[in-house]
């Protein structure tokens, strides 16, 4: 890693961004907050990407015939878009951004264990991102996310194998990513961060990284077999030689169920961090939260039969998975408890930061809740495969993880760029962001509760109403994901310099320069206090 | 490179810079390397699982397939690369103790047994393909000994030829690291304080091994006594 | 770092698994009925546990690896489990098919 300075601006110490100039020194760095940059700007792309497929099946679905496109096309609309925002933006985006530029500062180390891995990690993930392009380019995949058998192995004319392989390779590179976080966080913390002192955020990637190892690799194999079976025409989930479709499902959501919580769970440590800082008290229930990441990371691996109730599966396995699936949501509630109780007697501010994690607490829960009515056999039966899912699930992942990850952004923004953004653009997007979602998709628990499919690019009539109001909500939705993406960049030239600390917030990289050198700290911090140690203005008794 | 007399820990040369000291990267390149290992536990364990599911499903018609497999062949290959798993061990204790010779010795011997490996099943799957027991594309199936098995076996040699596959590439990247790691030996880079790259290749040819030998009983070893063609 | 075992152990352990191998093979010979593959597997069982234990050295590794090595294997077998669970109990309820 060379440190060769450029001549320092008389306003600007040697920091990340400025030590090195040049496209080689961007894509043959190790350093892991450049990293995170270009995993910044990727992962936005594919965001956007991800994004026009959304209108594309909103304008669609404007109205109950389908007009705008036909069935075929629609198909591929709502498959590319799941495709991107899951395997291309939603499992990588905290991690890989936020995770990689934090992870080591916060437990006070100079780098990830294995850097020159981290850089492949990203360019694992732009192969098989240009994979996925390469597949939507051609004509596109009209398998839905899912990839389910025998559709994708032999009824499918579209790019299923270019599509597969885009998905194999990018878990290759969350894989390697989680493999570097785990081994980060247990041999490179600084001398005093003992786990019990550690950055919430940091155990919420640290459970995190141990799903992207455990999980990712079946999906792997899962979607080779899927490849070969294509390619050479003979295979396991073939029913004609006595395949088992069902098998590819139980194989896919071995991966895919505890995928949602490689997603969410990054977005819940940004909250954590978040909540005690805009609250300023220590987190209540440290431990509560800290274990709970961990839970949800095992229990999540015991519960992917629930995508599968009515599939034909023994209703015996169903029983036990729809009772793991209420399991899994206690330790959700466990956060969700505590970081209300950390709001408790806190002194509120309402920062942009802030306002997105009060949306992620709502949001979520309203997520989670549906979630249980999903696990609950014989109501699973009327809703799946409705509107109600769609709801359940971007209701989680929208209005929980992209609100996290919005709400991270904005709350580290200074300590990766050293520039502040304009609070009241902020705010004004963050309530943009609630309006549209709900707006979006709340009509839609309310359409698939009476009947509206999923997947379908007609719908009854007496759905309209809704439909328009969802698609309405799209809108306001698209324009408060976009108005942050033009103030931030513009903070960028204009913004006004942040302090190292702009929030007074506790933290080893906020005991760092803003943006922090490349060697993150001048010396190797020693930590001697806990984690949150904000200042107790008085003893309050917990009820 | 690097010079026979390193001193220990701060100063070798080999120190990559974010880390303190030796001992930590030492360790953590080898939590690294087992962390990796339980992906390919994950990764072979997903076929693992659903060989498992379809032999559940039609015992018979798996039994019928060990006709076809020559036991004689998976024994001797076991053997082989049991034999590479003790070469491999002596490497990497040869690393640790500095004895140069010794190390490029049994890496040498490593190298020649996983190469004698990967040719017996080459020569397997030339046999198969012979035999006309190769359902992938190009049609080389023929079932015709036991008509009534035909479909599910054609899921058996599926597995037999994704499972034997994925592990043959393996097999041939553990070579590679093999040979990457002995020219390194031979420029004297390993010695006492430092001789991380043997340790994990030793890890990772380990796992390799370990996979064939539950691959042997599994695939050559299903119902060899029943007489059901 | 942790102790080397020596050439000897190394050799000993070698032999062992080059006779279970054998072992392996000639039950495979016998008739056993559905204690064939019973015995087959934990014969690969306890190969795989002389090869981790031994060559690959864990026996005096941390107790951060085997609790690593454990859970890989751990996570393999919820794998298997879970989705068998699913096809043994098919047949359970009336009208339920295993296949």
């Amino acid at each position: 890693m060379s440190t060769a300075l450029e001549q320092p601006k008389a306003q600007e110490k040697p920091n990340y961004l400025n030590a090195e100039y040049g496209w080689k020194s961007w894509l043959f760095t190790t350093d892991h907050k450049r990293i995170a940059v270009l995993y910044i700007i990727s992962i936005s792309v594919m965001f956007m990407l991800g994004g026009i497929f959304a209108m594309l099946i909103r304008l669609e679905l404007l109205t109950p015939q389908g007009d705008l496109v036909n069935s075929d096309t629609y198909n591929k609309f709502f498959t590319m878009h799941g495709v991107v925002m899951v395997f291309f933006f939603l499992v990588p985006s905290i991690p890989a951004t936020l995770g990689n530029f934090l992870v080591p500062m916060m437990i006070g180390a100079k780098d990830l264990a294995f850097p020159r891995i981290n850089l492949l990690s990203w360019y694992i993930y732009i192969v098989g991102a240009l994979f996925a392009l390469a597949a939507i380019v051609m004509g596109g995949v009209d398998t839905g996310w899912t990839f389910y058998t025998p559709f994708s192995t032999t009824y499918s004319n579209t790019f299923v194998i270019t599509a597969a392989v885009g998905v194999f390779i990018a878990g290759f590179s969350s894989i390697l990513t989680g493999l570097n976080f785990i081994v980060t966080v247990h041999k490179m913390r600084a001398p005093g961060m003992t786990w019990g002192r550690l950055p919430l955020f940091v155990w919420a990637n640290y459970a995190t990284a141990l799903i992207q190892v455990l999980g990712t690799p079946v999906v792997a194999i899962t979607l080779a077999l899927v490849g070969l079976e294509r390619a050479f025409h003979i295979g396991i989930f073939d029913p004609a030689i006595g395949g088992d479709p069902i098998l590819f499902q139980h194989m896919f959501w071995f991966y895919s169920h505890p995928a949602v919580y490689i997603m969410i769970l990054p977005g819940m440590g940004v909250i954590s961090e978040v909540v005690t800082c805009f609250s300023r008290k220590g987190v209540f229930g440290y431990p509560f939260i800290a274990g709970s990441s961990l839970g949800i990371a095992i229990i999540g691996f015991l519960v992917w039969g629930h995508h599968m109730f009515v599939t034909g599966m023994s209703t015996y396995a169903g029983l036990y998975f729809s009772l793991l699936t209420m399991l899994v949501a206690v330790p959700s509630a466990i956060k969700v408890f505590n970081w209300t109780a950390t709001m408790f007697r806190g002194s509120i501010s309402y920062e942009t930061p802030m306002l997105y994690a009060f949306g992620f607490i709502g949001l979520f829960t309203i997520g989670g809740l549906t979630g249980l009515f999903l696990g609950t056999l014989g109501v699973d039966v009327h809703l799946t495969d409705t509107y109600f899912v769609v709801a359940h699930f971007h209701y989680v992942m929208v209005g929980g993880m992209v609100l996290a990850y919005l709400g991270g952004l904005h709350f580290w923004w200074p300590k990766i760029t050293g520039k502040l953004y304009p609070d009241g653009w902020g705010k004004f997007s963050a309530l943009l962001v609630f309006a549209g979602f709900n707006l979006t998709f709340f009509p839609q628990f309310i359409t698939g509760y009476l009947g509206q499919p999923r997947r379908y690019h007609a719908y009854a009539p007496e759905f309209q109403v809704l439909n328009v109001m969802s698609t309405a909500g799209a809108s306001v939705l698209g324009l408060g994901f976009l108005i942050p993406a033009i103030y931030l960049l513009m903070s960028l030239k204009s913004g006004k310099q942040a302090g190292d600390n702009p929030w007074g917030a506790k933290g080893l990289e906020w005991e760092t320069a803003s943006p922090p050198p490349t060697f993150n700290f001048d010396e190797t911090p020693v930590v001697t206090e806990e984690a949150y140690a904000y200042a107790k203005h008085e003893e309050e008794p917990v009820g | 490179m690097a010079d026979t007399h390193v001193a220990p820990a701060e100063h070798s040369p080999h120190l990559r810079h974010h880390f303190d000291d030796m001992a930590q990267q030492f360790d953590s390149a080898t939590l690294g390397m087992w962390v990796f290992l339980l992906t390919e536990i994950m990764f072979f364990g997903g076929m693992f699982g659903a060989y498992t599911v379809y032999r559940s499903m039609y015992p018979e018609a798996f039994a019928s397939t060990s006709q076809f497999m020559n036991p004689k062949y998976g024994a001797f290959n076991t053997a082989v690369l049991i034999v590479s798993s003790l070469s491999m061990a002596l490497a990497v204790r040869a690393a640790r103790l500095g004895q140069q010779k010794m190390l490029q010795l049994m890496l040498i011997v490593t190298m020649i047994f996983g190469l004698a490996f990967l040719g017996v099943k080459g020569f397997e799957y030339h046999e198969h393909w012979v035999d006309m027991k190769v359902p992938l594309i190009g049609g080389h199936w023929d079932y015709s000994e036991a008509p009534q098995f035909a479909r599910p076996a054609q899921i058996l040699f599926c597995f037999y030829f994704f499972m034997t596959g994925f592990h043959a590439l393996h097999m041939l990247v553990g070579v590679g690291l093999m040979t990457t790691i002995f020219m390194m030996a031979r420029k004297g880079t390993f010695n006492e304080h430092y001789f991380t790259p043997v340790e994990i290749s030793g890890l990772y040819w380990h796992f390799v091994d370990i996979v064939w030998i539950f691959l042997f009983p599994l695939l050559y070893l299903i119902g060899r006594t029943k007489a059901l063609i | 770092m942790h102790s080397i075992p020596s050439f000897r152990t190394y050799v000993i352990i070698w032999a062992i698994l080059t006779i279970m191998t054998g072992v392996t093979y000639y039950v495979a010979q016998i008739e056993l009925g559905p204690w064939n593959i019973v015995i087959a597997l934990l014969i690969a069982f306890f190969k795989m546990s002389l090869v981790v234990l031994f060559f690959m050295n864990v026996k005096a590794d941390s107790p951060l690896t085997k609790l690593f090595v454990g859970a890989g294997f751990f996570w393999m077998a919820i794998l298997l489990a879970l989705t068998l669970s699913d096809y043994f109990s098919r047949g359970w309820m009336p009208g339920g098919k295993f296949w």
